[in-house]
């Protein structure tokens, strides 16, 4: 295959000033261990850089593990070596500079799709005043298109339709690092691509810090400024990192058109291909 | 599969019925079938006291001795000639304040076991010991201890409301999904929050589970309890009938008492829908 200018190979990260190193994953590995005494190794040797504005994604068959470092750096979960720093400081426990959207969506079912909101932004927004809360809570009601049913409960609301209250719980506490696990993946493809706009709008009048978890080589190539793609498991570690070239805001319909789109997604889904056991 | 009868269904289908959406299988499902099984049981009850005629009532026979209860149930003709409503409320009174006193201590003893390890191992102990023992078995203590009867039936059935609830409360605190407490933690919630926002919401399910169990043991308890203890309720006058030899009113207050443990399960259960906004499972 033709190498491409536009990626790199894992480990290779630059020495770079410290700024870009907003959050580092240096030699991380998971072990769990099996009921039956066994140790299964999930996590092995991973190394990422991510910037304080960047937008990132990773790719990788189910079950290789994705879930599990998205939960290592949201500090759900414990490294079983290695470390994960946040500028600078060690991820030990979560926090709410530092939010996530779950893959199960983790609603709570006792409250309503506006509740579930509304805690989590009376929680991490202490300081703000009533009034200014509840603005924020509609506001992103609205965004992900729910007020219809924001007053239902989480049984009462399809797969998506939970999805998004998911993807508004976390976008509403302003975090400084968003952690999304495959957040449109629930999603009809016309609802699906009004969010990733309007995602992708937040981010880029708001930068910030973003991993991303999906299986869609489109959406990863369309939101993100790199692709993380990860080898199988069981000790899945990162494959390869590919730089996407495409400068922000982006429109969909102008990148489709670019050769490097085509070069970069078959890149991507050869990977996969080469990788699929 | 569970044989499934309760006012649950029956209150469906006769929604079903006021919305003139009348699905034939609803009414055939809830009120074909089990008129089917009453009318069995009517029938064989009928058979069986046509041939042994010292032994039973027939149904028509014990309907009409009982008129006088049904149509009265209210009626006062003396100190202890109540009608059997009043007998009734007695009976629930006792088994409220029973129930209440009893819940009052166990869901907070269930939480403590549930959240706390320690708690866990000193009490598990206990409950496993005193669970499997009659809740009657109590009353000569009680009886010693309050030198009433009445007191003595309310203590009875605190200590059978104490059981079911407390482990079930335990249950539910310590199963509270991961994925809650993962909320919980991303937002840095204090523990104590944790406790009153996610931990007990999240276990209320099993809470319910747990009253609804309680309850109906309580219920069972309280007709055992009153035929030892005398006094007014339904459970002396089963005792009471009996020896006077009066079978009709026994059938009576035999289907008087199942009806209200249904009442009461069906009570329970839309509480625990108006306040955990799930359906509550049926068992
Ligand atoms: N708590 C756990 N205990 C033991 N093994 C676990 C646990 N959580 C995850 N695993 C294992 O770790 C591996 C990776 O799981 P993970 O959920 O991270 O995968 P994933 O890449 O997110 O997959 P998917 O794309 O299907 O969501 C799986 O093999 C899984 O069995
Ligand atoms: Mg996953």
């Amino acid at each position: 295959m033709k190498p491409t200018t536009f990626y790199t190979t894992s480990g290779s990260f630059a020495s770079s000033p410290s700024d870009d190193e907003f959050l580092v994953i240096e030699n991380l590995s998971k072990t769990y261990r099996t009921p039956d005494g066994d140790h299964s190794v999930v996590l092995k040797d991973i190394n990422l850089t991510i910037r304080e504005d960047e937008y990132v994604s990773i790719i990788g068959h189910s079950g290789c593990g994705k879930s599990t470092l998205l939960k290592i750096v949201a500090g759900l979960e414990r490294a079983t070596s290695g470390m994960v720093r946040l500028q600078g400081k060690e991820i030990r426990k979560p926090g709410t500079d530092r939010m996530m959207v779950f893959q199960q969506y983790s609603l709570l079912p006792w409250l309503t799709a506006r509740d579930n909101i509304r805690l989590a932004v009376d929680e991490a927004l202490p300081r703000i005043s009533p009034a200014e809360r509840r603005r924020i809570v509609n506001e992103h009601i609205e965004m992900v298109n729910l007020s219809a049913a924001a007053n239902k409960y989480p049984d009462e609301l399809s797969g998506g339709m939970k999805q998004r209250v998911g993807i508004a719980r976390a976008l509403a506490i302003r975090p400084m690092m968003l952690l999304m696990d495959e957040p449109f993946g629930a999603l009809d493809a016309l609802t699906r691509g009004k969010l990733q706009r309007q995602v992708l709008n937040i981010w880029e009048s708001h930068r910030q810090s973003v991993m991303m978890v999906t299986h869609d080589v489109d959406e990863a190539i369309y939101m993100s400024d790199r692709i993380v793609l990860m080898t199988n498991g069981p000790a899945a570690t990162i494959g390869e990192v590919l730089e996407v070239p495409f400068s922000h805001p982006r429109n969909i319909q102008e990148i489709r058109e670019l050769p490097e789109y085509y070069e970069l997604r078959n890149h991507a889904l050869n990977f996969l291909d080469r990788h699929f056991s | 599969m569970l044989l499934q009868f309760n006012i649950q269904v029956i209150v469906l289908a006769a929604q079903a019925t006021w919305r003139r959406s009348i699905r034939p299988a609803i009414v055939q499902d809830y009120i074909l079938f089990p008129l089917i099984g009453f009318a069995g049981v009517l029938l064989l009850w009928w058979i069986v006291a046509t041939f042994f005629t010292t032994l039973l009532p027939t149904p028509l026979d014990a309907l009409l001795a009982n008129m006088d209860y049904i149509l009265n149930p209210f009626y006062r003709r003396g100190p202890g000639d109540l009608g059997i409503g009043w007998l009734l409320l007695a009976s629930l009174r006792r088994v409220f304040l029973g129930f209440l006193l009893g819940s009052i201590v166990a869901i907070p003893v269930g939480f403590l076991i549930g959240t706390s390890k320690r708690a866990m191992l000193a009490i598990n102990p206990l409950i496993q010991i005193f669970k499997p023992v009659s809740p009657v078995a109590w009353l000569p203590v009680a009886l010693a201890t309050f030198n009433l009867a009445n007191p003595s039936a309310i203590f009875v059935i605190f200590i059978t409301s104490l059981w079911p609830t407390m482990i079930n409360t335990a249950v539910g605190v310590a199963s509270v999904p991961k994925d809650y407490l993962d909320v919980a933690q991303v937002l840095e919630m204090p523990r104590w929050r944790q406790m009153l926002k996610i931990i007990w919401p999240a276990s209320l399910p099993y809470v319910f589970t747990g009253l609804r169990i309680s309850l109906g043991i309580a219920w069972l308890v309280i007709v055992a309890v009153e035929m030892l203890t005398g006094g007014i309720g339904i459970g002396f006058f089963v005792w009471d009938e009996w020896n006077r030899l009066n079978l009709n009113s026994v059938f009576l207050a035999i289907f008087v008492i199942g009806l209200t443990g249904l009442v009461l399960d069906y009570l329970l259960g839309r509480l625990q829908m108006w306040i955990t906004h799930r359906p509550p499972t049926t068992t």
